[in-house]
């Protein structure tokens, strides 16, 4: 009898709250997906039904086939892909320098590189135009991907530091005995203890790049359109695509989701680390 | 010699970062800071002359400008309280133990994921005046009398964008402050109860004392974020309609580029980044005193 009391009170007083906030967490983002597959004429008969009446592929096959949303999928991947590879290159030798070595400055520059996140992307964002306009490098690859392997560098800095820490630094010093010189001790022995680390740290890299929108939008657009960009494409002046619009999103938000979900675990453990820590 | 590369070292591992960093964040710092003192637009570009501190003084003379912070001051107490409200209500409910919690924990996190671009195109659809379903389900169960177009209205826009930031960002405050209550060790609770603290009693004693370092330090971050964010009300409203969902980031952007004024755009940015910097400053000074 007790038992069936405490039952009860678990599942009204925590299960159903619970489940709610999934259902706010969640919803609008399925209506989306849904929304994606139901056929032009039930999107836009207003009001609109809550259930669909027949599922169609019909806007992802037209978003893939008529329009360049498939190059600029392939564009963001690019872009991405670089970025977490510039961006990795950039984090790791400095991650690690702050994880085996007590030298001037060392706390200053750790905090420093916080503060970065404190100036707001529209103060750069103009002089970053300008000054890639100088160099004709508007709209490349390139600038997309220098721009998003910096933004991230703080936060990927404070994790990969502290999955460093976790590593004995007498495995380094044995190996150095051996022979091996700084750099081949980080690569050929710390970084290979620090895989998963450095694997979670990649995929929030690759996160950020892939949802990334002003860069995208101020420094590339026409030559390199990354998703992001290319969805507003559907929103005309007087009438919007809803299909398209819905389709494009989905296709956009399920790598990031999936990767998102695997990645979980350690992002957000070394996230709340430092925000825990301070 | 062996004393150089000890002090070396650390440098040569760092440098690639602290270049591209200067390169990409502190270069262009600089370059906003010179753009502000001069008059720069954008069908001019050859003629740059240097006017002191003119684009300031134009900027706080503009009522735009005042009314973009007063935006901003809405966007960002608003934004932020409501995330934190709602993120801490499910770090508290995700902190017990149910079957599925493990799911639950993950789902919850999946509109922090998103781009903000999506999150807006899904909130926009949402709320549409002909075809939002929030308008439909708002009719049917009696709470609407008729369907509201949220974001085309002067006085509803800005809470459809506060919406839909609500909706990004409170997974953050959920995850964080859930790892800042698995901290509290379980003993203080069972103390209280044995010395018969109630359920109220112990989240103020206890629950809120042992998170308040986590929930100053996630409260801050947010607060930074969410100020300098302007991409979601870019997509759901370009700041309108008329200038109802401007806020400070987004008046220095659309005036920098809609504009074509550098000069004054750059140093309406720089205003946003003082002011954030000041209060700030203020408040760790404060947490320093206490």
């Amino acid at each position: 009898m007790r038992q069936r009391k405490g039952r009860l009170r678990l599942f009204v007083g925590t299960e159903i709250p619970v489940a709610v906030m999934v259902a706010f967490a969640l919803l609008p983002w399925l209506w989306m997906m849904l929304s994606s597959i139901r056929p032009e004429r039930e999107l836009t008969t207003s009001p609109i039904l809550l259930m669909p009446q027949t599922l169609t592929l019909v806007h992802h096959i037209t978003l893939l086939s008529r329009t360049s949303f498939g190059q600029s999928l392939l564009d963001s991947l690019i872009v991405a892909t670089g970025a977490v590879s510039l961006g990795l290159a950039l984090a790791v030798p400095a991650a690690y320098a702050f994880s085996r070595f007590r030298f001037r400055f060392r706390n200053y520059l750790r905090a420093q590189f916080l503060v970065i996140n404190m100036f707001p992307v529209v103060m750069l964002i103009l002089p970053l135009f300008i000054l890639m306009r100088q160099y004709g490098l508007l709209d490349t690859y390139f600038a997309l991907i220098i721009g998003h392997g910096t933004f991230t560098l703080p936060f990927s800095i404070w994790l990969l530091t502290s999955y460093f820490e976790g590593i004995p630094q007498e495995l380094d010093q044995a190996a150095m005995i051996d022979g091996a010189t700084r750099m081949q001790a980080l690569i050929r022995v710390v970084l290979p203890l620090a895989i998963p680390g450095v694997v979670a740290v990649g995929i929030y890299m690759f996160i950020a790049s892939w949802n990334e929108y002003l860069f995208a939008l101020m420094l590339a657009g026409r030559e390199v359109r990354t998703v992001t960009v290319a969805l507003q494409l559907f929103i005309g002046e007087n009438q919007i695509q809803w299909g398209l619009l819905m389709a494009g999103g989905t296709l956009v938000s399920l790598p990031a989701t999936f990767l998102f979900l695997f990645a979980q675990k350690r992002l957000v453990g070394g996230l709340t680390g430092g925000a825990v820590k301070g | 010699m062996v004393s150089i590369r000890r002090w070396a070292t650390p440098w040569l591992f760092l440098a690639p970062a602290l270049l591209v960093t200067a390169l990409i964040v502190l270069l262009p710092v600089a370059n906003a800071l010179w753009l502000s003192l001069h008059d720069v637009v954008l069908f001019r570009p050859k003629v740059r002359p240097f006017i002191g501190l003119a684009n300031y003084v134009r900027a706080l003379g503009d009522p735009v400008f005042w009314e973009s912070l007063r935006h901003s001051i809405v966007w960002v107490v608003a934004a932020v309280s409501l995330q934190f409200a709602v993120g801490f209500a499910g770090a508290l409910l995700l902190n017990r133990t149910f079957a599925w919690r493990g799911i639950a924990r993950a789902l919850i996190v999946v509109p922090w994921a998103l781009p903000s671009v999506i999150i807006g195109l899904i909130w926009t659809w949402m709320l549409d005046f002909n075809l939002g379903v929030l308008n439909v389900l708002g009719v049917r169960l009696g709470l609407l009398s008729a369907s509201v177009p949220w974001l085309a209205q002067l006085d509803t826009a800005m809470a459809g964008v506060i919406l839909a930031i609500v909706w990004q960002g409170f997974p953050f405050f959920a995850i964080t402050l859930l790892a800042g209550l698995q901290a509290i060790p379980d003993e203080h609770y069972e103390a209280a109860e044995i010395d018969g603290a109630g359920m109220v009693q112990q989240f103020w004693h206890i629950t809120v004392p042992g998170l308040a370092e986590v929930i100053v330090t996630s409260l801050l971050l947010r607060m930074i974020w969410v100020a300098n964010s302007l991409d979601l009300i870019l997509v759901m409203t370009g700041g309108g309609p008329g200038t109802a969902t401007q806020t400070l980031p987004l008046h220095a952007f659309l005036t920098a580029w809609s504009g074509g004024n550098y000069g004054q755009g750059s140093a309406l940015a720089v205003i946003l980044t003082l002011v954030l910097l000041g209060i700030v400053g203020i408040m760790l000074w404060r947490r320093r005193e206490t």
